[in-house]
């Protein structure tokens, strides 16, 4: 009777008190996991970038590639114009914040883009809105598991399960495997809170890019659809640029 | 004898007049019921087949299998090709391509940034052709609440609920925001024509007709459709002749694309309006609702007509009591009284199904209007309804008429066998 009392007593303190309750009841980042994630984001983030990429997407009958340039400072802004096919060209998108605006010549209108279709596909491919717009560090969304040591396409990996300790994230769960040595991910999971596989993405081309590491060639999957997936291509890119301000605002847009 | 009943039946009018009245107004009865009910409930289907599946469906199988997301880039190709040789091999069918679609309304302000927006569901059909019976199926222009039917490409209709919500009206422009088929963005100014109310919720919270030349402008479909609706001559829903016509078009156009070497999951796929999803079970349930319906008026005029004839009977048993006194026997006395019946009972029958036949022929050109007593048509339910017309029209009407007379009749004359001559006497006070 003692012992189910005391039980009961911790139960409830863990829930009024989440902080209060012992490590094995109430995860926290494994300290060996939060210094991949950091290298990890060392490697992928930055305080502002340009560059330009071209996305290749693999439909049911047919391929498309679109070319654009972005730039993007910090988490909160980036601007991308797309500058091929002649269909999209001069289609911009840019993201404040947690709100997106998309402007088309062909209508000649700044459309603001919220809410549930932020989870829609862009251009068809296989990456969300969503997908584009959350570019925070993995250490701020995210408390890992333990690494463990596995071969992926022939190299050294570090497989490290995410759990996401914030609730505004795409993806609650994660699974991740790093490049042991260069500390760039070369093959991403996502999952939903049910542990359904959501989407894919496999990362090549690592290159030395200003000191730091960078995947250059991405392939998206959207596990939930039919179709080849889309193919992510770096064509060139500059780390911590001057971008002028009006490019990162709404008046940027027209 | 039976030459002699049937004069019998039409010189003594003052016995015959009233039992063949009778039977004839049951016999109309029934016919007219019948066919306005199946009218009706074959109506409710009309509108699914107008609004949604068509008599008959072809899309590509790969669309088929993912419809309901309405995938574009599945879409028929080479539609017009298409049209020709379908107008060949079934120059009965009306052919009418369509493509459905979901996209955004963008409403907005005086600077040209969004003021509002919200998700439509879309359809682009043939709403400008000469000869077109589009705006007819969509019950167009009676469910306009404001504005018109939209006269040239770049008009749309909108749903009069959206509209409202972002205080738009009819000359307005909104941007609607989708998808081509390749998956691009697709980002088009419309103005608005008019505002329509479908009838449902769902519609009526988001949607938008336009032509079909502005979908494919819209989402680079050229000479495209995610799906081409076929309609059979009959007013209503006939799924034997659905059926046929799909055989048939396996037939022709499976060969076509064995020959042609198409991919098989782009190739066109037929279905019936009974083999599209949920479908199925609106028709059984609603015949299944219709047949219940009938058996049951069925069975109340039988009934009626049953009580008549057993009343016909009963008021005779002093001339059958004579007719024994007589030296006729019973069993003679029996038959007669069956054919008589059954002479009544096919003479109105015959007169109540004609009249009755007559009056749904002139109902099914006619319609009955109640657009009148409803404050708005909508699209999906419109305003006039008419009786069907079905082989069935012309024996159910004997059912009562003939069967239930025997009947009546029949059982009636079993006291003829219970009659004594004695009490005979007694009744005729001799």
């Amino acid at each position: 009777m003692k012992y189910i009392a005391i039980l009961l007593t911790s139960l409830l303190a863990g829930v009024l008190f989440p902080g209060i309750l012992p490590v094995p009841l109430c995860a926290q980042d494994n300290p060996e996991a939060l210094a991949l994630l950091k290298k990890v984001d060392n490697n992928l983030s930055s305080g502002s970038r340009i560059f330009e990429s071209s996305m290749t997407i693999h439909g049911r009958r047919s391929d498309r590639t679109l070319t654009s340039k972005s730039w993007s400072r910090g988490e909160d802004s980036a601007l991308t114009e797309y500058l091929a096919p002649a269909s999209e060209a001069g289609t911009k998108m840019l993201k404040l914040g947690d709100n997106l605006w998309i402007y088309t010549p062909a209508a000649d209108r700044t459309i603001q883009i919220s809410g549930h279709m932020l989870r829609q596909s862009v251009m068809g491919s296989d990456l969300s809105y969503e997908d584009f717009m959350d570019d925070r560090k993995l250490t701020e969304m995210y408390r890992a598991g333990a690494p463990v040591e596995d071969t992926l396409r022939g190299t050294r990996v570090l497989v490290v399960e995410l759990t996401a300790k914030v609730n505004d994230v795409a993806y609650p769960r994660q699974k991740m495997w790093v490049d042991a040595e260069k500390f760039v991910p070369l093959q991403r999971e996502m999952y939903a809170r049910s542990g359904q596989l959501l989407k894919k993405i496999e990362l090549y081309d690592v290159q030395r890019v200003q000191g730091r590491w960078f995947p250059t060639r991405m392939v998206y999957k959207d596990m939930l659809k039919t179709g080849g997936g889309t193919e992510f291509r770096i064509e060139s890119i500059v780390f911590d640029a001057d971008i002028p301000d009006y490019l990162l605002s709404k008046a940027g847009l027209r | 004898m039976k030459k002699f009943i049937f004069k019998g039946i039409l010189r003594d009018k003052g016995r015959s007049l009233l039992p063949v009245i009778v039977v004839s107004l049951g016999a109309l009865l029934t016919v007219f019921l019948y066919s306005w009910v199946t009218g009706v409930l074959g109506d409710s289907i009309e509108m699914s087949s107008n609004f949604e599946g068509g008599d008959v469906k072809i899309m590509t199988k790969a669309y088929a299998a993912e419809f309901n997301q309405f995938p574009n880039d599945l879409a028929l190709l080479d539609v017009e090709e298409l049209l020709k040789e379908l107008e060949t091999v079934f120059p009965e069918i009306n052919w009418a391509p369509r493509i459905r679609f979901g996209a955004l309304a963008d409403f907005p302000d005086s600077l040209g940034e969004t003021r509002g927006q919200g998700p439509v569901a879309g359809w682009a059909m043939d709403l400008l052709s000469e000869n077109t019976r589009e705006p007819e199926r969509f019950n167009l222009p009676a469910a306009i609440i404001r504005g018109k039917v939209p006269q040239k490409r770049g008009e749309v209709l909108l749903s009069e609920d959206l509209a409202a919500r972002f205080g738009a009206s009819p000359g307005d422009a909104f941007t609607l925001f989708g998808t081509t088929m390749e998956g691009g963005f697709s980002f088009v100014n419309f103005v608005i024509a008019g505002t329509v109310r479908f009838g449902t919720t769902g519609l009526d919270r988001g949607a938008v007709l336009m032509d079909l030349e502005d979908a494919r402008s819209a989402f680079a479909m050229e000479d495209a459709a995610g799906e081409i609706l076929g309609f059979l001559p009959e007013i209503h829903y006939d799924d034997r002749r659905a059926h046929e016509t799909v055989v048939r078009f396996n037939d022709h156009f499976g060969q076509f694309a064995e020959i042609s070497g198409d991919d098989a999951d782009f190739s066109p796929t037929m279905l019936t309006l009974s083999q599209q999803e949920g479908m199925a079970q609106i028709l059984v349930y609603s015949q299944a609702i219709s047949a219940m319906l009938i058996f049951l008026f069925v069975a109340a005029m039988a009934i009626v007509l049953w009580n008549a004839g057993l009343l016909g009977g009963l008021r005779r048993y002093t001339e059958f009591g004579v007719r024994i006194a007589l030296g006729e026997s019973k069993g003679h006395i029996y038959r007669s009284l069956i054919w008589e019946a059954l002479m009544i009972g096919a003479l109105g029958s015959v007169l109540g199904t004609a009249v009755g036949v007559a009056l749904v022929f002139i109902f099914s050109a006619r319609g009955f209007d109640f657009s009148s007593f409803m404050q708005n048509a909508t699209i999906l339910i419109p305003g006039v309804v008419r009786p069907a017309i079905t082989p069935v029209i012309y024996y159910i009407g004997f059912i009562p008429g003939v069967f239930s007379m025997v009947l009546g009749n029949m059982l009636a004359g079993t006291g003829i066998y219970k009659r004594e001559t004695s009490r005979l006497f007694n009744e005729l006070d001799v």
